[in-house]
């Protein structure tokens, strides 16, 4: 075995090499499923907005499935649809345009997963996107959580003259803190 | 028992630096302080972005020209190369390898970057590359310079080139910093000591490599990394 390679923090000054224009939007017009803004802040432990991280989610497409060859689905996969999605923080939080995920059995409900970077992070922190619209507790790894805590990990369905909106923070730290699974 | 049903951990934290690490100041209220939930391995972490040659720019992997305007980057062109694999040992393909980096200088592009040094007008100091089907992979750039931060008096960053890494899929992901051998600054740097193990920090130094060296034109530096993650022989056992 070779021992893994430690991580660094990807410091204050990644967004010029790693945030590219258009990498948080994940569709195009022919994409299908519902399309969905997904948005939020990065909260450190006083709350105050973190404007220099780098968020990273990573779904399944409207039907459930991953353009990937682990998934036995896959050349049904939307080919409009890669499900990879970086955001930035500088201008006060993340967001993405992207589809509501379909989800992927053995779950009956959808959710995304998501990685942090920030300055002041050694090493990033992994967690997962649930859907307010949903009955979550169905979903074998949710209903295993913390019910005082599980609820940091749902995004809050908000309908707007511009359309369906996910709103969903991430807190690094202090009392609502998010839960941050280890990966 | 299903893979499915276990949690498999994938991060060794022997290895791993911890979130709070109270020397480099910014860990102190940007620390989770919960402990991490183990994540069943569902088909969602095991799937990932897949890359291929059309995400890629013919000179994205060469530094020294990729942002040149009217002329060469200044400082000393240095070639890093090396070679990403699993913990077995093998070499993994097809790895989205971004990096980053202030100029020779020591001043990033980035326009938070106050630092009283000059930019570099054929310099930004960004590229990217695909892992071969070895996992070998290879960029041309310029060495960076060392940098004064604020974590604490006198505080200065040795001289670094930042890493990211996709590998295979959403468990294999690493974003790190190689260093250069010999820096006098590494011993005072909290980043680099934030690193609990002292054999693990010293892998993150490249190593000069007269082999990769090429006469009358570059150094060679060799910097290989192992991504942690569902390998393939995790694959190998599915159903
Ligand atoms: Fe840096």
């Amino acid at each position: 075995m070779r021992p893994q390679s430690p991580s660094q923090t990807v410091g204050p000054f990644f967004a010029f090499a790693l945030v590219r224009e258009g990498g948080n939007v994940l569709v195009d017009e022919k994409t299908q499923g519902e399309h969905i803004l997904l948005r939020g802040q990065v909260l450190d432990g006083d709350g105050q907005p973190v404007d220099d991280a780098l968020v990273e989610i990573w779904q399944a497409d409207a039907q459930g499935r991953f353009r990937h060859p682990a998934d036995p689905n896959y050349a049904l996969a939307d080919p409009h649809f890669r499900g990879f999605g970086r955001s930035g923080t500088a201008s006060g939080g993340f967001w993405f345009r992207t589809v509501k995920p379909g989800p992927v059995p053995p779950s009956p409900v959808p959710c995304i997963a998501v990685r942090v970077f920030a300055r002041g992070m050694l090493i990033h922190a992994v967690s997962r996107i649930y859907f307010s619209d949903h009955d979550n507790t169905q979903d074998p790894l949710f209903a295993s959580l913390d019910p005082e805590r599980r609820q940091t990990l749902v995004a809050e369905r908000q309908l707007t003259p511009a359309g369906v909106v996910y709103r969903w923070d991430i807190r690094l730290q202090g009392p609502r803190e998010t839960i941050f699974f280890d990966l | 028992m299903s893979h499915h049903e276990s949690p498999s951990r994938v991060l060794d934290w022997s290895i791993q630096p911890p979130y709070l690490y109270s020397p480099y100041v910014a860990t102190v209220r940007r620390a989770p302080h919960h402990p991490l939930v183990p994540l069943p391995a569902s088909l969602l972490e095991r799937t990932g972005p897949v890359y291929g040659e059309g995400d890629i720019g013919p000179l994205d992997h060469d530094l020294t020209k990729n942002a040149a305007k009217n002329g060469e980057p200044l400082g000393e062109r240095i070639i890093v190369t090396g070679r990403v694999l699993d913990e077995s040992g093998r070499g993994v393909p097809g790895v989205l390898v971004e990096i980053w980096q202030a100029n020779a200088a020591g001043r990033y592009i980035h326009k938070n970057d106050q630092h009283d040094a000059p930019l570099d007008p054929n310099f930004v100091g960004a590229g990217r590359t695909l892992t071969d089907d070895q996992g070998y992979y290879r960029f041309i750039t310029i060495k960076p310079g060392a940098y004064p931060w604020r974590n604490h008096h006198n505080a200065w960053r040795p001289a670094h080139i930042h890493f990211s890494l996709i590998g295979r899929n959403f468990s294999e992901r690493l974003v790190t910093q190689m260093y250069f051998p010999g820096d006098p600054l590494l011993k005072y740097d909290p980043i680099y000591q934030g690193i609990p193990n002292i054999k693990a920090r010293e892998r993150l130094i490249a190593s000069f490599d007269l082999e990769t060296t090429r006469p009358e034109w570059a150094l060679g530096y060799r910097f290989d990394i192992v991504l942690a993650g569902y390998d393939r022989t995790y694959f190998e056992e599915e159903p």
